[in-house]
């Protein structure tokens, strides 16, 4: 196109999105390596009074890297992809450019208060979704900037087609404010108490049976609106992008894309098998789980099909080794989901430590690699300077894997004696263990989890510091780079 | 109780056929774009090709059709 070449992308709010997923992903990483201590030497508890107690710690953990860490690097690729595909620059629209500095100020002010009052204890109590009406009404204003922002620039587009990385962002952004509007309805206690009570305290609009229902509707897609289509959307656009790449079937990226939509948001009831919600839904949820693998292989052999014929890049550039394991995990990750959703396999698996390997396998191998994957590819680009250290990229990899299947694997380990434990009966049905006995026994694999979260977070610490590294004194950048990546040694 | 096993029942059956239907018509409906002049396949370019300065895919509208002859 033979535009005006006066004009560039505007990377001003990917750059501040960038800082804050650095940022958060530190506090998030470092509070759970403290929560994952605390669960194999629990006089870690009290070291510093209430505010170091699980009970404070663990709401800081998930938000801190749900909402923290994965929505900013979400963003951060958001406000840097979405230019580049539409070919509109947010120089050219001074509306836009402010809609998307708003948004990131108000998104920061809401991870303030986040962590200010999760950290005293302010919560709904509600899985990933502690904080309290006043601080919801603000996440809503930051989800609507976000969406003027998406839907301005798909409006004012010059390319006709909209890339699937960005079917993706919009998947994130449409389901996730259904589902936290919905699993957010409550009522204010100090409107109906006549002032009894916190003036920021609220109860949820639902009770019992249905109260779960929709906790986990909205919680289970939460995994798959933020850890799932926000990430693939990522990888979608940075992958092809780094390895100079087409993206292996066009056709197959789509077909994944409804097939995901469709069949996502019904497998919410798999965390509520066995439990007082109607069987043909427990069942519902468990089928649907097991469908789930089709369309999130299709996306992830697409990616490593992608690669067909280039796989010497695996071993040429860190970056691709990243994605090429986050893809890998991905891949496992979402085999091993359905089997915890089969019933019989959720009889032994549910509320164990099976589960916690679930999700940690996933977001540290799928969603932190694809992030972390991501920063570097954009960081000379946003800088306009080279990769600070290629080697570190290189150490920080094998680090963060070693870390990773430590972690998994004492989870597995863990999981399945617990499950075990918690069924064995005597031969009169008495229950064989008491609870302690089961602590007793998985004590040693808390421990190797701890050291595994401790070694992905020494690891992150790496990231960091060559990201600090590339940002003040990597080496200056003449041109932006085409793919590859340019690093130093 | 056993009127509700055999609605469900057909229901199981009947979703089943209409998705497989839906899914397998997607496909189809995909392989055969090329026929109706839609390649889907070109769109990986509009990753590899993002800077503000490459050719436009597909131009939105008559002035950036014209603007990318």
């Amino acid at each position: 196109m033979q535009q005006s070449t006066a004009v560039s992308y505007d990377y001003t709010v990917a750059r501040w999105f960038t800082y804050t997923t650095i940022a958060f992903g530190i506090i998030g990483m470092l509070v759970g390596v403290i929560i994952a201590l605390q669960l194999a030497f629990p006089a870690l508890n009290g070291i510093a009074g209430e505010y170091s107690s699980f009970g404070r710690l663990r709401p800081l953990h998930t938000n801190g890297i749900i909402y923290g860490f994965t929505l900013s690097g979400i963003w951060a690729s958001w406000y840097y992809i979405s230019q580049r595909v539409l070919k509109v620059s947010l120089n050219e629209y001074p509306f836009l450019k402010l809609i998307s500095k708003l948004h990131f100020a108000v998104y920061f002010v809401i991870m303030l208060l986040a962590v200010v009052t999760l950290w005293m204890g302010i919560s709904t109590s509600k899985e990933y979704i502690q904080l309290e009406w006043p601080i919801d009404i603000l996440v809503v204003v930051a989800w609507v900037l976000w969406g003027i922002s998406i839907f301005g620039a798909i409006g004012v587009r010059r390319e006709k087609t909209i890339y699937i990385s960005l079917w993706y962002f919009i998947a994130t952004f449409l389901a996730i404010a259904m589902l936290y509007i919905f699993n957010n309805l409550a009522v204010p206690t100090a409107f109906v108490s006549e002032g009894v009570g916190a003036w920021y305290h609220s109860v949820s609009l639902y009770a019992g049976t249905n109260d779960a229902l929709v906790q986990w509707w909205f919680g289970h897609n939460a995994v798959a609106f933020i850890f799932t289509s926000g990430i693939i959307a990522l990888i979608y656009y940075f992958l092809p992008k780094e390895s100079g790449q087409p993206v292996f079937s066009y056709k197959l990226s789509l077909y994944s894309f409804w097939s995901l939509m469709f069949v996502y948001l019904w497998a919410g009831g798999h965390h509520l098998i066995y439990s007082t919600v109607p069987d043909w839904m427990q069942t519902f949820g468990s089928v649907f789980s097991v469908v789930l693998i089709l369309p999130s292989w299709g996306t992830a052999i697409n990616m490593l099909l992608t690669m067909k014929g280039q796989w010497q890049q695996i071993a040429e550039n860190p970056i691709i080794k990243l994605m090429i394991l986050a893809s890998t995990f991905y891949m496992f990750s979402t085999l091993e989901g359905p089997i915890q959703a089969i019933k019989s396999v959720n009889a032994l698996a549910h509320f164990t430590d099976w589960i916690v390997g679930h999700v940690h396998d996933g977001v540290l191998g799928w969603v932190a690699f694809m992030i972390m994957a991501a920063l570097y590819h954009m960081a000379p680009r946003l800088f306009k300077r080279e990769i600070y250290s290629k080697k570190l990229v290189d150490i920080q990899f094998w680090i963060q894997t070693v870390g990773i299947v430590l972690y998994f694997t004492s989870m597995w380990i863990a999981g399945i004696t617990q499950g075990l434990m918690w069924r064995a009966t005597d031969q009169f049905g008495n229950l064989a263990y008491s609870f302690i006995d089961t602590v007793n026994a998985l004590h040693p694999y808390y421990a190797i989890r701890g050291l595994g979260g401790l070694l992905y977070l020494i690891g992150f610490f790496i990231f960091s510091y060559n990201m600090y590294k590339t940002m003040t004194v990597g080496k200056e950048l003449t041109e932006e780079p085409a793919n590859k990546t340019p690093m130093s040694a | 109780m056993e009127t509700i096993r055999e609605i469900q029942g057909y229901a199981y059956f009947g979703m089943t056929v209409v998705f497989v239907i839906a899914l397998y018509g997607y496909i189809v409906y995909l392989y055969k774009g090329k026929k109706r002049g839609m390649d889907y396949e070109k769109y990986s370019n509009l990753a590899l090709h993002d800077d503000l300065n490459d050719q436009i895919l597909e131009a939105r509208n008559d002035e950036e059709k014209d603007s990318s002859k």
